[in-house]
């Protein structure tokens, strides 16, 4: 009896734990599936797949499509976050100190957060459209008489942007906010005393103790911008030319588009190492800077 | 060791590929029609239900308002799940590679049955149509325009031409040729008339574009023509007119495919094309799908549209554009061609199909003369892919209302065909060659653009 009781005991850990097993093993399922297309020539001009190791990886890391789409997803990952986090910051220090004003923008703010990124895309795409759309009156009242919508590579790139920065600025904004409400208030009050001025104050207090929130949200929408590819697609088909094909859009290309899913697989798990390692330094980072911020 | 890792690698991937529903193909041999005999029965799967996949479009609506007389007359339940043409593909590929047979039908084009073919997904309609106990007495196929019969039917080797041997991969259900439309109206007010060469058309689509605006048309450009970074772009007016210069995508040399689009002639169209669209087209070309280019036309924007006859036609009721348009076949080539590149809306049926029967019966009443005669009349399903219906007087009669429609069709109907290489990397082909084309209309230099194109054409359509 008591023995049984022992075994019960001993086995009850494995069994609660199994639940968990289960769910782990059908999220990697599909992923080590992924993997297992990489190692594969398996496209539909070829329908019957042969295993080639890692010849998808050697191909495609010494092709020119994948470095020029790193550098645009590079690119835009950086531009889109980098405006993002400083406008978001910039919304949230505006709104800290709540008027009624201040809390009908908060409600306002959040609006683009609850349009999916390919609704944004297309909406904007129609925007943006110089022949029915209404930013082109708009730029030609300040001017702008050869405006084209995505026709140039600069602009087809630029906007892209601008539509991840309409969306998702409010994103930063939220997190910011909820970090500035959540922030002591003696260090101010000590500070206020002291008669130190609002830079001096933002710089040496606010900044240092918002950092983890501001990384927090940094970290959030690199990955999300690595990865971009609705709003992308949905402007501008990664065009003209190649100028936005970024490298979730050439997998895109290659795995539906040209039905070649073994090279489609590939970009996407070069991409997710990419990711994860990005991830992994900014992660251990915000760990250190949370520490910092609690000294302060 | 290296052969055991590869051995052992295929052996444990093949059956994890397979098991995720991306096998490869699988020949069950044979086919489902050899099963039946008799004499053919329209009430033979009386009580069953099928599931199409189809797209937006005026022939699916037609198909809507006419289904219960299929029901009708079968016992047969349609089901259909409609998509608008941006994600339909994806809907279809994504539901083949599945190979669930969640759909039994569908709709697809001559270009599709070369990606879809070859891994199996389609079902050959050969062997239903060549039994009389399937197929019904007034089939006719010899009632199909034949070149829309033999896109249907190609043997999976690169280069090969369409039509030959047995298999019919598609049957046509409506179609369209490629022409010019233009606006009847402002031609007259500006005393000018549809362009001879290509040549013309650029110089005609500049002087539009000029004068429109002066005389009384606010805002009008001189010619609309898709241009998004995928092969959509390529396959209307561009390719009709490249064809009609004389010029190819691809030629077949000891079995491997050559990319012509950077031979001096392809370079000088391309470039012209390029520099016609910059001067004289949309601003925001590169945005621009069959749905904003021919609503341009429809829109009082566009002075001319060369693109698909039936977009044009769309746009010739209930917009402000209605009844000023007229149709023209668009320049002829230097040696007086008249080379038309087509797009078939057809209808195939899905090899996993677990109601191949019903479904079968379902394609042939679809592409019926019953059904597209009154489709042709009733609702807005043109062109004909059937000759009996294309010269039948109540749809002449109905189509007479259009400006020169008729008369463009009939003087382009014999030079059109696909214009394309069949070849397996047509997407990966087209979407390239559209990508490089908007980078020449960006100003980029067209020999080198074109050059870097064909280089990388011909590693990846010979892979």
């Amino acid at each position: 009896m008591g023995g049984q009781a022992t075994r019960r005991g001993r086995l009850r850990p494995y069994v609660l734990a199994v639940p968990a097993v289960v769910v782990c093993a059908g999220i990697l399922y599909p992923f080590f599936v992924g993997v297992g297309y990489t190692l594969f020539n398996f496209s539909d001009v070829n329908p019957q797949p042969s295993f080639v190791g890692l010849q998808n990886f050697a191909d495609i890391l010494g092709s020119g499509t994948f470095w020029h789409s790193a550098w645009v997803t590079s690119l835009y990952t950086i531009m889109a976050t980098g405006i993002e986090t400083v406008l978001g910051v910039g919304i949230a220090l505006l709104l800290y100190r709540s008027t009624l004003v201040g809390r009908l923008l908060e409600r306002v703010l959040i609006v683009p957060l609850m349009v999916a990124p390919i609704i944004a895309a297309i909406m904007w795409k129609l925007f943006l459209l110089p022949e029915i759309g209404w930013v082109r009156p708009i730029v030609a009242t300040f001017g702008w008489q050869g405006y084209s919508g995505t026709d140039s590579p600069f602009w087809a790139f630029t906007w892209s942007v601008v539509v991840d920065v309409w969306l998702y600025t409010p994103f930063v904004a939220v997190i910011a906010l909820a970090g500035l409400r959540s922030l002591p208030g003696s260090p101010f009050e000590a500070a206020a005393v002291d008669g130190a001025g609002w830079w001096f104050t933002f710089r040496r207090l606010t900044l240092p103790m918002l950092w983890p929130y501001i990384l927090l949200a940094v970290i959030f929408r690199s990955m999300d911008c690595l990865k971009m590819f609705d709003i992308i697609y949905g402007l501008t088909t990664g065009g003209p030319g190649d100028a936005t094909t970024t490298v979730q859009i050439s997998a895109y290309l290659e795995a539906i588009t040209y039905a070649r899913y073994s090279r489609g697989m590939t970009f996407m798990i070069v991409l997710w190492a990419a990711v994860f390692a990005i991830s992994f330094v900014l992660v251990r980072y915000l760990s250190k800077v949370q520490r910092r911020a609690a000294e302060v | 060791m290296q052969a055991t890792g590869v051995g052992l690698g295929a052996v444990a991937g093949v059956p994890l590929l397979d098991g995720c529903g991306f096998g490869g193909q699988q020949d069950k041999g044979g086919s489902e029609a050899d099963e039946l005999s008799g004499s053919f029965d329209w009430k033979q799967y009386d009580g069953k239900t099928i599931k199409l996949l189809l797209n937006k479009h005026p022939y699916t609506d037609a198909l809507k308002q006419h289904k219960a007389a299929f029901e009708k007359k079968t016992g047969i339940t349609i089901q259909i799940d409609e998509f608008p043409e941006q994600n339909y593909f994806d809907k279809v590929t994504l539901e083949l590679k599945s190979r669930q047979g969640n759909y039994d039908a569908f709709m697809l084009g001559a270009y599709m049955v070369w990606q879809y073919g070859p891994p199996g997904y389609l079902e050959d309609l050969g062997p239903w149509m060549e039994n009389s106990a399937a197929t019904h007495g007034g089939f006719d196929r010899d009632d199909f325009y034949p070149n829309l019969l033999d896109a249907g039917k190609w043997n999976f080797k690169n280069g090969s031409a369409l039509g030959g041997g047995k298999s019919q991969w598609m049957l046509p259900w409506g179609f369209e040729t490629n022409t010019v439309c233009y606006r009847k109206d402002v031609f007259d007010k500006l005393k000018v008339e549809p362009a001879a060469t290509f040549d013309d058309l650029i110089e005609l689509a500049s002087t539009v574009a000029k004068k429109a605006p002066g005389a009384g048309f606010d805002g009008m450009y001189g010619i609309s023509v898709r241009g998004t970074k995928e092969w959509a772009t390529i396959h209307p007016g561009f390719m009709t007119m490249y064809a009609r210069m004389g010029l190819k995508d691809f030629e077949v040399d000891g079995g491997e495919l050559v990319a012509k689009v950077n031979t001096p002639e392809a370079v000088e169209f391309t470039d012209k094309w390029a520099k016609m669209v910059r001067d004289s087209g949309p601003k925001g070309w590169t945005s621009y799908t069959w749905y904003t280019a021919s609503s341009d036309l429809g829109a009082g924007k566009a002075a001319m549209l060369f693109d698909a006859d039936i977009a044009a036609y769309f746009q010739n009721e209930d917009t402000p554009a209605a009844g000023k348009l007229a149709w023209h076949p668009g320049p002829k080539g230097p040696d007086g061609s008249l080379a038309t590149n087509m797009w078939i809306w057809s209808l195939a049926m899905n090899s996993s199909s677990k109601n191949k029967g019903p479904a079968w019966w379902f394609l042939q009443w679809a592409t019926s003369k019953e059904h597209l005669l009154w489709a042709g009349t009733k609702a807005q399903h043109i062109d004909a892919v059937r000759k009996s219906v294309a010269e039948s007087g109540g749809y002449r009669k109905r189509l007479s209302a259009a400006t020169d429609f008729i008369d463009t069709f009939d003087q382009v109907i014999d030079q059109t065909k696909i214009q394309f290489t069949p070849q397996k990397n047509f997407f990966d082909a087209t979407t390239s060659w559209a990508g490089a084309l908007q980078q020449i209309y960006g100003g980029a230099d067209a020999k080198s653009t074109l050059d870097k194109l064909a280089g990388s054409l011909d590693e990846r359509v010979n892979a």
